[in-house]
This record gives structure tokens, C-alpha cells and sequence, in this order.
């Protein structure tokens, strides 16, 4: 899984998943800041507008609440909407209309009406950012019934899940992390799709299930390393998307293993870990050899000091020290 | 016989017309009575008073244009010709209404009649029909869009993202502002500065319209000039209809707080379902029996929609998960 033969940045995996897409389906208009002539503050719409157009390439001014509401009017009403809100940070001007509009309009219409739109944003810590640009708050959406939240962690999966997600026909919040732009994997020639839903097992291992997702998939798998030379054998497993959620390869996994650590860049109060903690409780309660347990961003603010903010976040020193303790407590 | 027009309308748009806002004001009143009866659940906001506003818009609509709605909804949904059995049984939470009952009063959709929702968010049809404008231009279906709100929304940032939107991209799309002078209970000249909605649309170089919203046939004039110009890739306009509702903010409110009863009396002395057929009868395009006519209609179409929600069963409870993501 994830082997290909040739070699991308993830920022471009999105670009191509686009560029495909769009060529597919002349339904799907982009909607965001910058996404036009500029190719996106990331790079993340490089050429779609030379080769699209300004119809379907929608840039606008900085107005995340209208140009959102606009994107699911949009979809709402027979087209496919990509609403790109660049920052993870600035989705929350149009909260009101993912969380109110989007996510409820297929329930409340008893199914008539499909939303197909994708409410794509960068997150995540990288360059110091500080506190208004590093936000991780993927648990919000995932609690909102109605919004499927999708977060790879490598250019595969970027491009096989944003073109799956551009297939679906109700709203998804597709998040990238800012952090692994420029981290380059192996894509295959041709087309390929990841479905939503199914999680990946990066790395085989007997003696813990580490759960990480997006950049700290790369950390988890870097601590799995040092772990292996101590003779800890970690299992690393990336879900892929938060909803829907392959809870059966997360729980085959702790029977495997026993044991259950979770990785997570976002702070632990009611978050993504938590929710891994209740899956372990709830269904694999009995295999349980140590009390599961989360290696979270600390419950701060992004603190701009490059020294404060690497204390926030989870390091690999951190996580393997997290792990070792309790393994051999 | 006197020449039988009124605004340049023949007798037959004038009596649809009539009938049209009959049909909200027996809707509403009927919703009002069985409410208070303790017979459907939630609450309702009632749109008594503001008929000239849905029916005159409504009115040149075809059937595919669509429209986004508020909180005050029941009237656009039948006014866009959302039977009333379906608008009806829905309010009452039974699974034969538009939603089901799924939604109820503020989140009651029916896109197979152009209706795209009531909305509990007061100004978030703003962008959403702004959005449904734009797939309309680039599917280049000749749709046009109408989204309704009020005064209460115009200070939000939705209106102005919204309308901003809609002007830049020269979208087919009519913004409609029912201007019943309190948002909830705060008074309009209170809430902002400048009380004039439509001065607004210079702001965003669109038309700006102010019509009496208790003249049925001058909103119908100008939602026509409006709805022509969109549907010709003229761009938007902004419609301000000076407006009134009878009753409170929802129902169980008495409204009578922050308005005066002198103001509540005078604009019932204006209201446009009387005004209307005082001008039909004076100017004899219709005669007091086919007004009884029409009357009649109306009430068996009411009784109908009553009876069929009543008949109709709940939802089943093992459907409490469908729909929650789209198929």
C-alpha cells in the first residue's frame, strides 16, 4: 500500500487529485483565497487556474464566512464545491455555516438534498507560527454529526482521498497538515482511489498499537524505530479519516497488542485520542494488558517561541519516552 | 365594466394573487390555532402580516428557480408551491411532510418544488443562495435564485459577504429583505444607523428597490423587474419590503413589549390581504361571490392539508440514523 513508482510532494498528490477531478467532472468549481493566478498560499492549486479558468478557479477576497456559505449554496444546489479556507484557523469565521448548514442539510432534508462539498484547510504547527495559525481542532468537526473529517498523512494517501472525497456526495472537511507540504512519497502511474474510512497499518508490530494521525503518523513511526532497537515492537496505525472510522483495524490491533498509545498533535481534552481511548475500552476492554493512554500537543496556546512550541507538541524523544515508561512500569 | 387591472395586471394575476395570500394568512392562522392547542411540537414563527411579500415574489418565480427562507418560512414554502399537506404535516413532525420530520419549522426543505430550506440561522441563506446562484450560472440553467430575510439579518456578516458575493460575480440572484421593523424584539432604527435597507446596494453596485410590502401588486412589479434582470445576466438586486408582522416573534410572544398597540393597530389597518380585496371589489375586477369563491377554495385546501397531517403516522424511530450522511 502506498508504493508507486514515482515520486511526489504531498502538496502536489492534492494538486493532481484536483487537476484529475476536475478534468472528470465539470461540475467542480474551487472556491478560496489565492487559488487562482497564485496557485494557493501552499502551492496547493499550482496551475489549476491556467489550465480551468476563472470559472471554476473562484478566487476571492478574505472572507471565509461568505465564500463558504457560498461554496455549499453551491453544492446544495447541483454543483461540486471545494471551499479552500487556507488556514485551518480561518474556518472558524465560517463555522456557523459548516456546523449549521452543511452538516445538517442531508439529515434535515430526509436525504433529498445531497451537499457535496469539501472544506479543504491547512492545519497544524510549522514555522511558529504562533496561536492564530497552528490550530488542530479536527475533534470539533469529527463530533458533528453529518461531516466526514479526513486527514493523510502521506502524497498517496493525499491524492487517493481527496479524489474519493471529490466523489462523495456529502460535505467533507479535508485537512492537510502545513507541516508535511513538502515531505515527498511514492504515487503509482495511473489512476487510484483510497476510500474513506479504512485505516492504514504503517507498520507491523506485537507488543503496543501506537494511533497516530496526520504529521504525528511521521513521529509515531520514527519513535517505532528507536523502540525496535530496545526491543519494543510497536504497531503504527494511521485511520486516515477521523469519520468514518475503521474501528475494527484499531481494535484488531490492540488484541493483537495488548496495549494502546495515541499520538496526537491536538490537545487531549475531548479530543481524537480520547475517542481511540473509548474504542479501546468499549471493544477490547479484555485485552487490555496496560491502561491505554495519550501523548497529546500540551493545553496551551501554539506558543510562538520556537522553544515553547517544540515543548507543546509531541517530539520522538517524547512519545519513546512516553512508551518506554509505561511498558516498563 | 371599469378597466379591471391593477399595476398592469390582468384579473386572473390579481384573483391568484388574492388566493395566494389567502392561503398564507389561513395557513398561519390555522398553525397558530393548533399550536396553541398544544398539537405540534417545537415552536413557530408566523409569517401573519407579510403575505404581499412571499406571494408577489413567489409569483414570478418558475418552478426549477429556487429559494432560500427563514426562520418566518411556512409562507415562502407555499408560496413556492410546496403543497400545504407537505408544509403542514411537517410543522406537525409526521413522516409524510417535506422532511419527514426531520426538520420541522426552521429546517424544512423541498427542493422537488425549487424550495431549499427555512433556516433557524438568521442571514445563512444569504451566501447559500448566493452559492446556489453561482452553480446556476455555471451549469448555465437559467435558474434564478431567491433568498428572503430580515432587517434583523442586514447588520450580520452573512448579508454582507453575501451580497458582496452575488455583485462581483454578477450572480442571478434577489435579496430579499422583509423589513418588519424588530429583530426579535430589537427595533431596526435602534440596531443601526442607517435604516434604509436598500440604500445598502450601493455599497455592493447593485439596484436597490424599496417597495410597501403590504402592496402586493407593487412587490410582484419590482420582484418582476428584479427576477427578469437576473434571469438576463443582469446581476443581482436588493429588495427591501417595508413589512409588518401581526403577532409576536414566535408564537407564545405577545409582541407587545417593545411595539406599541397603536403601532400593531396601524398596521392592520394596512393589511394586504383587506387592502387587496377592497381594491378588487371597488374596482370591480372581482365580484363579492367569486371572492367567496376563493375563500372557499382556500379552506378546503386548508382542511385537506390539516387532515392529511393529522392521519399521518410519526416517523418510524428505527429511521432515527438514516439520512445523517449523503448517499
Amino acid at each position: 500500500m502506498g508504493e508507486g513508482t514515482r515520486e511526489v510532494r504531498y502538496v502536489e498528490a492534492g494538486v493532481e487529485a484536483l487537476q484529475e477531478e476536475m478534468q472528470r467532472d465539470e461540475t467542480i468549481v474551487y472556491i478560496g483565497q489565492g487559488i487562482g493566478p497564485r496557485g494557493g498560499n501552499f502551492r496547493q492549486t499550482r496551475g489549476l487556474w491556467q489550465e480551468f479558468g476563472d470559472d471554476r478557479l473562484r478566487d476571492t477576497g478574505i472572507c471565509e464566512l461568505g465564500a463558504t456559505g457560498v461554496a455549499i449554496g453551491a453544492a446544495m444546489a447541483g454543483s461540486r464545491a471545494i471551499v479552500d479556507e487556507v488556514f485551518m484557523d480561518f474556518s472558524l469565521e465560517a463555522m456557523t455555516q459548516i456546523i449549521q448548514q452543511a452538516a445538517n442539510v442531508s439529515y434535515a432534508s430526509n436525504g433529498k438534498i445531497k451537499v457535496p462539498v469539501i472544506i479543504r484547510a491547512a492545519m497544524g504547527a510549522v514555522g511558529n507560527a504562533g496561536a492564530h495559525h497552528s490550530h488542530m481542532f479536527y475533534g470539533w468537526f469529527a463530533s458533528t454529526p453529518g461531516l466526514k473529517v479526513v486527514a493523510p498523512s502521506t502524497p498517496y494517501d493525499v491524492k487517493g482521498l481527496l479524489k474519493s472525497s471529490l466523489r462523495d456526495n456529502g460535505p467533507v472537511v479535508f485537512l492537510e497538515h502545513k507541516g508535511l507540504y513538502n515531505t515527498k512519497g511514492m504515487i503509482p502511474e495511473g489512476e487510484y482511489l483510497v476510500p474513506l474510512g479504512e485505516a492504514r497499518i504503517h507498520r507491523e508490530g506485537k507488543d503496543i498499537t501506537i494511533v497516530a494521525i496526520s504529521r504525528m503518523v511521521n513521529v509515531a513511526l520514527q519513535a517505532a524505530e528507536v523502540l525496535a532497537k530496545e526491543g519494543i515492537s510497536a504497531e503504527v496505525i494511521d485511520p486516515r479519516s477521523i469519520v468514518p472510522l475503521d474501528r475494527k483495524t484499531i481494535a484488531n490491533s490492540i488484541r493483537k497488542t495488548g496495549r494502546l498509545a495515541v499520538v496526537d498533535e491536538a490537545p487531549a481534552m475531548c479530543g481524537f485520542a480520547g475517542e481511540m481511548l473509548a474504542l479501546a475500552c468499549e471493544e477490547r476492554f479484555d485485552a487490555l494488558d496496560l491502561p491505554p493512554f495519550r501523548i497529546c500537543s500540551l493545553p496551551v496556546p501554539n506558543p510562538f517561541s520556537p522553544a515553547l512550541e517544540k515543548e507543546m507538541i509531541p517530539s520522538v524523544e517524547r512519545v519513546t519516552k512516553e512508551i518506554r515508561e509505561r511498558m516498563n512500569g | 365594466m371599469e378597466k379591471a387591472t391593477l399595476a398592469g395586471l390582468d384579473v386572473k394575476q390579481l384573483l391568484d394573487l388574492y388566493r395566494g395570500m389567502l392561503q398564507l394568512r389561513e395557513f398561519e392562522l390555522k398553525v397558530q390555532e393548533l399550536y396553541r392547542k398544544g398539537m405540534l411540537p417545537g415552536f413557530v414563527h408566523l409569517y401573519i402580516g407579510e403575505e404581499a411579500v412571499a406571494t408577489g415574489v413567489c409569483s414570478n418565480l418558475r418552478p426549477d428557480d429556487l429559494v432560500y427562507s427563514t426562520h418566518r418560512g411556512h409562507g415562502h414554502a407555499v408560496a413556492k408551491g410546496v403543497p400545504g399537506r407537505l408544509v403542514m404535516a411537517e410543522l406537525w413532525g409526521k413522516s409524510t411532510g417535506s422532511s419527514a420530520g426531520r426538520g420541522g419549522s426552521m429546517h424544512m426543505y423541498a427542493p422537488e418544488y425549487g424550495f431549499m430550506g427555512t433556516n433557524g440561522i438568521v442571514g445563512a441563506g444569504i451566501p447559500l443562495a448566493t452559492g446556489a446562484a453561482l452553480s446556476a450560472k455555471l451549469r448555465k440553467s437559467g435558474q434564478v435564485v431567491v433568498t428572503f430575510f430580515g432587517d434583523g439579518a442586514v447588520n450580520s456578516g452573512s448579508f454582507h459577504e453575501g451580497l458582496n458575493f452575488g455583485a462581483v460575480w454578477n450572480l442571478p440572484v434577489v435579496y430579499v429583505c422583509e423589513n418588519n421593523l424588530y429583530a426579535t424584539e430589537m427595533a431596526f432604527l435602534r440596531a443601526t444607523k442607517n435604516t434604509s435597507v436598500q440604500s445598502r446596494a450601493a455599497a455592493y453596485k447593485m439596484p436597490g428597490i424599496e417597495v410597501n410590502g403590504s402592496d402586493v401588486t407593487a412587490v410582484y412589479e419590482a420582484a418582476h423587474e428584479a427576477i427578469e434582470r437576473a434571469r438576463a445576466d443582469g446581476g443581482p438586486t436588493l429588495i427591501e419590503a417595508k413589512t409588518y408582522r401581526f403577532g409576536g416573534h414566535h408564537e407564545g410572544d405577545p409582541g407587545t413589549d417593545y411595539r406599541t398597540r397603536e403601532e400593531v393597530e396601524e398596521w392592520k389597518s394596512r393589511d394586504p390581504i383587506k387592502t387587496l380585496r377592497e381594491k378588487l371589489l371597488t374596482s370591480e375586477a372581482a365580484t363579492p361571490d367569486t371572492i367567496a369563491r376563493i375563500e372557499g377554495e382556500v379552506q378546503r385546501w386548508l382542511d385537506d392539508a390539516v387532515q392529511f397531517a393529522k392521519d399521518s403516522p410519526e416517523p418510524s424511530a428505527a429511521t432515527v440514523l438514516d439520512h445523517v450522511f449523503c448517499a
